[in-house]
């Protein structure tokens, strides 16, 4: 399970990173997703892998005895989750404002040195 | 010890967001709340440094979970002194962004935004868990992305990608940093990892995620190869967003690098190298990008990178005197380059222009304008009675007897770059006569302003001026501190003793 794990977290690194150095803004967006879930699988993979093994005192114990499931990682990736939820939720709404005032897809085309009309 | 107190700063600033966000349109309503809040939030942030400074380590267990299980809160003099500089220069651009920023702009949460930025800046300095941390960095990061489009021009959403996908990047490598760190230590707590650190087997992969650390933080704070989004972007949103980028944002990425590579990762001798190696390079590249640009606030954008690099420097030599060399330079920093961004913004509403080779004769029309704008610039140089000048005699001496001669190089040519940098700002901005002015119709001019919007402009530049004179005449108070802040950056003891108390938790495996 853990090699598995491995391998998929390690595709995802690379996929994002190659998405990423492209040069169009959809790909960018969707290798970011793709690098934040690799992250998230990573925090679940490193947090060590139990089966069946729930965090959970019987009522005659006063400590865990034996080895349990860690529920740390658990709701690190929730919290990691949730926030690149916004993230990318916020890219999204970014680039589709960017092809709308630049009218490009194209990221080397993102760069006119002159300034607005604006009052800053 | 625990004292809720140290809750205050983030607790402050959430509220303040939540009761602007009842006032979505009504800006004159959110104007008044804003700046009273901020003026309240620096007593806040003074009494909670005070009652640091003066005792010992406040610490707060959220939910009351024991170390190292809960979310720790620990206010030490350094996070404190972050706080109370944070919340000084956050006053002044509230005041200065009540005229500035236009109302179109404000009735898109520009200041809900705001504390939101602040909330996340206070919670990242004063947490002591490192996942906490990061939860911490977004929260600074998302508002800020707010910032950068707000306006949504041609240029701001250009610099908003470069901005945006840079800093999603980092706080990836942040994340996979943790999750490797989670991985070896099975600790989040920063006063744990502290001591399971050593006693891992496997050190080279502490030395890996070390690195990952390095990579992430130096991201956020512009070092060497990771610079290039911030000249690219900070230029773009209104003055008073960029002052309080320039003087916070970079600084949280800088703190967070003190903080992990003094408490958790003690550098080694290839660490230190190569911080050594990249803050150089960092004062060097920076110096050079200053050099060339014509357009003002691109120009202040590279001697942030530029002027990074002192920091870092002094984090590479790992001395006590080295570090508190930087920590002078990190106080005198955020204030001065909050400071500078909100002069640059005056000066465009002078001039209405940004390329300084269209600029001119601010000396001739304002005189006494150019006075207090001089007491930023010249500090920024590091003349000597002024701030500038003080943290470069420990940073330079520790260099010499550190012998790092490569870094000693970087300095001086960083200290030439921004004398040179600034003095052609001078000559071109102030001194020369402005060629054939054109005012153009959708700036409001500085002249064109009524009487009390004057003075709220400047107001922000003489009180931040105000404390650069005090960091530079008082410098003696400011070395006291910086000093007590690197021992206790050095010793970690007191440190760890107060999360982690002198009764420990033992669990079976």
């Amino acid at each position: 399970m853990e090699i598995i794990l491995a391998i998929i977290v390690g595709l995802l690194y690379a996929s994002g990173i190659y998405l990423m150095l492209r040069r169009s803004l959809v790909k960018l967006v969707i290798g970011l997703v793709l690098l934040g879930n690799g992250v998230n699988l990573l925090i679940f993979l490193l947090g060590g892998l139990v089966k069946g093994k729930p965090p959970i005192i019987p009522p005659t114990d006063t400590v865990l005895g034996q080895i349990y499931a860690d529920p740390v990682p658990q709701a690190l990736i929730l919290t990691a989750i949730v926030i690149s939820f916004g993230l990318q939720s916020f890219a999204i709404v970014l680039i589709k404002r960017t092809y709308i005032v630049l009218d490009t897809d194209d990221l080397d085309q993102i760069h006119s040195a002159e300034e607005d009309e604006d009052d800053y | 010890m625990t004292i809720n107190l140290i809750i205050l700063p983030v607790l402050l600033q959430f509220l303040l967001a939540i009761i602007l966000l009842f006032f979505w349109t009504r800006t004159s309503i959110q104007k008044i709340i804003s700046i009273a809040g901020s003026m309240f939030s620096i007593l806040v942030a003074v009494l909670l440094f005070s009652a640091v400074y003066n005792n010992k380590i406040i610490t707060m267990q959220a939910g009351n979970w024991g170390p190292p299980f809960g979310i720790t809160f620990v206010a030490d003099t350094f996070s404190t002194t972050m706080v109370l500089l944070a919340s000084i220069s956050a006053a002044a651009v509230t005041v200065f962004s009540s005229v500035t920023i236009k109302k179109a702009r404000m009735k898109f949460g520009y200041f809900p935004s705001f504390h939101f930025l602040l909330m996340g800046l206070n919670g990242a300095f004063l947490t002591g868990d490192i996942f906490n941390l990061y939860v911490w960095f977004e929260v600074v990061i998302l508002s800020s992305f707010v910032f950068i489009t707000l306006g949504g021009k041609k240029v701001q959403i250009e610099g908003a990608v470069k901005y945006f996908t840079l800093n999603f990047l980092a706080s990836m490598i942040f994340l996979t940093a943790i999750a490797v760190l989670y991985g070896l230590a099975g600790s989040l707590n920063m006063a744990d990892l502290s001591g399971k650190i050593q006693n891992i087997q496997n050190q080279g992969l502490v030395q890996v995620t070390a690195v990952l650390f390095l990579v992430g933080f130096g991201i956020k704070s512009a070092m060497f190869p990771l610079y290039f989004w911030l000249p690219d972007s900070y230029h773009t949103p209104q003055a008073a967003i960029s002052a309080i980028f320039a003087g916070l944002l970079t600084k949280v990425g800088i703190y967070a690098l003190l903080r992990v590579f003094s408490l958790i990762f003690i550098p080694d001798l290839f660490m230190k190298n190569l911080i050594v190696i990249l803050a150089g390079l960092t004062l060097f590249s920076g110096g050079l990008g200053a050099l060339v640009q014509v357009n003002m606030r691109k120009m202040l954008s590279y001697l942030i990178v530029c002027h990074i690099g002192y920091i870092i420097g002094g984090l590479g030599m790992f001395t006590v005197a080295a570090l508190s060399g930087a920590i002078f330079y990190l106080i005198h920093d955020i204030i001065i380059k909050t400071n500078l961004f909100l002069v640059a913004g005056v000066i465009y509403k002078i001039n209405g222009e940004l390329n300084m080779k269209r600029m001119g004769g601010i000396y001739a029309n304002y005189p006494a304008l150019s006075l207090l704008m001089a007491i930023p610039l010249f500090s920024l140089i590091g003349v000597p009675p002024l701030s500038g000048f003080w943290p470069k005699i420990d940073l330079f001496k520790e260099s010499f007897t550190t012998a790092n001669y490569f870094l000693l190089g970087c300095f001086i040519f960083g200290s030439v770059i921004t004398l040179f940098v600034i003095s052609k700002l001078w000559s071109e901005v102030f001194w020369k006569k402005m060629k054939n002015p054109v005012r153009k119709p959708y700036i409001r001019y500085y002249d064109e302003m009524p009487q009390n919007q004057k003075v709220l402009l400047i107001l922000p530049i003489i009180f931040l001026s105000l404390i650069l004179l005090y960091i530079g005449l008082g410098a003696e108070n400011i070395f006291q501190l910086s000093n007590k802040i690197a021992t206790e950056l050095m010793d970690t003891t007191a440190y760890k003793n107060a999360v982690l108390g002198t009764t420990k938790i033992h669990i079976t495996p």
